[in-house]
């Protein structure tokens, strides 16, 4: 017996109570729905968080002053004054070290004709921009001759640029800092609030000699950025730094370090992983809406072998195999779980496009969810059609034939 | 000439509600190709049983059983669909017609067991309903046919796949008297003009003796009757 003619057996029988195939569908239907929606808002979340990680420079590792030691008064951390641009220049020698950007981080009330705005200062040196991923949009950057003749030059940050300038260009205009006359050479683009909610574009940005020198009169650094070439490196170096500032710094074995370390490699994969077991959970929830749907299936289909047992006596009769009645059977549930697999599909669509536009959330639909689904669905019902169907051709004919 | 159908010494018994009954206890029965017999026997006396066996429903506990010269009882279960599909065409009381479904699609039934393709499947099964006169009826459903009209769209269904023995349950059963007569009229013509063999099974003396040769089950064993 050919596959059309047993396909079109099954829809026949499916047919002939259609509310009823209806409703059986629905919960693989919802169940499909489900899992592609849900799927889409994680992977639309993970993205996202990528995105964000991008932006803050994954691969970056962060080094600060540690705490210090006075003869057993400890300060808090930050306080140690032995991070310096030397350390900074011996750290970008190292391998797989892309870029890095000592900092001296200040305030100041900076002034440009009639008005003022109190705002971040960061003395940064050329490579500050590669570090943090941060383009400019308009003019240049700080550069290597900036740094060494400690340049009265600056970088605004767009919230600056805006509030001091409204939208007039404020390249080659001058601002005063601290009594410090500053020409702006460049303009960062928008680069919007980090992770903690602050608004990163409020900074201005002047060579670090300018703020060690003129502005704050010290030697050390707050801080040292860096980009490793790639994940792993970061890892590497992380340990190679560490080596290597305790060297310089003249640590002895037994003494703790005076620096503190941070991958964002690190956060990144914590995020990252979070973020996918954040996808598997919302996948595995709408999964067992599907598995339920299943059971939907299997219930109405043990129904249905029961309801036509004699019309199965009567196929039998007629030299139906047991195979021919198992067939006929499994398609009805095939039938059923596909066709809600694919009304599913439409509704997990409909469903993400929906949450996208009615959330801040961002939703990615990837073919493959799509395809899983789909495949998922066609599974159950081979799993839960299998029982029922089994069952119907393993009657006896005679008292399948008998059967009121 | 070899006889289509051989039966020699066949037992069967049966449980019923946890007791052991001996329906068929040593039955013996040649049946010629081109002969029309009779089976008849008060309810209870195994008639139904000894109908499952010959119809391949079921397998004897003992004895032997041949049809068209293959043993039956050697066979397993999807060539004793096969020996059902192509060698035998059942008639019940009841009709037994597919619920919901056309009486053309019913016909059509056991030629897609056969392996037919659908337009053939389609032609012969036209062609079968026009013989019994039904050929306005095609796309009738079960419960749009009087009684008669129903056992005449089993009769052909059991005759489609052209098998060698038609076997007939209570055919007539069902139906009021003018429509019987109408049946056992359409089961002679058959016997008569087409040389088709005939098993009928009944409990009525007027429908057996349109048989050339009548026998009696009693207490599991046949006997001729006079």
């Amino acid at each position: 017996m050919n596959w059309t003619t047993m396909l079109q057996l099954a829809l026949r029988a499916l047919l002939r109570n259609k509310t009823r195939a209806m409703l059986t569908t629905l919960g693989v239907v919802i169940g499909v729905g489900s899992v592609i929606a849900m799927l889409g808002i994680g992977s639309g979340a993970q993205q996202r968080i990528a995105e964000q990680l991008a932006s803050m420079g994954t691969n970056n590792l962060v080094i600060r002053p540690g705490s210090a030691s006075y003869g057993g008064v400890r300060t808090g951390a930050g306080t140690t004054t032995r991070l310096t641009r030397a350390d900074a220049d011996l750290i970008a020698e190292l391998v797989d070290v892309v870029a890095v950007a000592p900092i001296v981080n200040t305030e100041a009330q900076v002034r440009y004709r009639g008005t003022n705005w109190g705002t971040d200062i960061a003395g940064v040196s050329p490579d500050y921009g590669t570090v943090r991923s941060w383009p400019l949009a308009e003019g240049e950057f700080i550069t290597r001759r900036h740094v060494q003749a400690a340049s009265h030059v600056c970088v605004l940050g767009q919230t600056v640029a805006r509030e001091l300038f409204g939208l007039r260009s404020p390249l080659d205009e001058s601002i005063i800092i601290k009594g410090l006359s500053c020409q702006v050479i460049g303009v960062l683009t928008e680069k919007g609030a980090n992770a903690w909610g602050n608004d990163q574009d409020d900074v201005i940005l002047i060579p670090i000699t300018t703020v060690q020198r003129k502005l704050e009169g010290i030697t050390h650094v707050h801080r040292i950025e860096l980009s490793a070439s790639d994940r792993a490196a970061s890892f590497r170096l992380y340990k190679e730094i560490k080596q290597l500032l305790r060297q310089r710094h003249r640590l002895q074995e037994d003494q703790p370090d005076d620096f503190r370390m941070y991958n964002r490699a690190e956060l990144a994969q914590t995020s990252e992983e979070s973020a996918r077991v954040f996808t598997w959970l919302l996948g595995s929830i709408a999964s067992v809406s599907l598995l339920v749907g299943g059971i939907g299936i299997m219930n109405i289909m043990l129904v249905s072998v029961t309801e036509r047992t004699r019309e199965i006596g009567i196929r039998m009769a007629l030299g139906a195999r047991q195979r021919d009645i198992l067939w006929q059977f499994l398609l009805e549930a095939l039938v059923l779980s596909t066709a809600g697999g694919m009304l599913g599909v439409f509704l997990g669509l409909g469903g993400a496009l929906a949450v996208a536009r009615f959330s801040a959330l961002p939703v990615t639909v990837t073919p493959v969810s799509v395809l899983v689904a789909f495949v998922f669905a066609g599974l159950v019902g081979v799993f839960f059609g299998l029982h029922p169907a089994r069952k119907a051709s393993q009657l006896r004919p005679i008292e399948a034939l008998r059967y009121e | 000439m070899t006889p289509l159908l051989q039966i020699r010494d066949l037992h069967k018994a049966y449980v019923l509600d946890g007791v052991t009954i001996q329906a068929l206890r040593g039955i013996n029965l040649d049946v010629e190709p081109g002969e029309f017999v009779a089976i008849m026997g008060p309810s209870g006396s195994g008639k139904s049983t000894l109908m499952h066996i010959l119809g391949c429903l079921d397998v004897p506990d003992a004895g032997s059983y041949q049809l068209n010269g293959r043993d039956i009882t050697r066979m397993d279960s999807n060539q004793l669909a096969a020996l059902r599909n192509h060698e035998i065409g059942f008639v019940f009381q009841n009709f037994n017609l597919l619920p919901r479904t056309s009486a053309l699609e019913n016909v059509e039934t056991p030629l897609i067991y056969a392996g037919i393709g659908k337009s053939e499947r389609r032609q012969q099964a036209r062609a079968a309903l026009e013989r019994m006169g039904l050929g306005d009826r095609l796309d009738h459903l079960p419960n749009q046919l009087s009684g008669g009209q129903a056992q005449r769209v089993a009769i052909a269904r059991a005759l489609v796949t052209r098998p060698s023995l038609l076997l007939a349950d209570e055919p007539t059963g069902n139906v009021d008297t003018a429509t019987s007569t109408e049946i056992m009229a359409l089961l002679d013509a058959l016997n008569q003009q087409e040389n088709l063999t005939i098993v009928l099974i009944t409990h009525e003396r007027e429908v057996a003796e349109h048989a050339q040769r009548q026998l009696l089950l009693r207490d599991g064993q046949l006997e001729a009757r006079a």
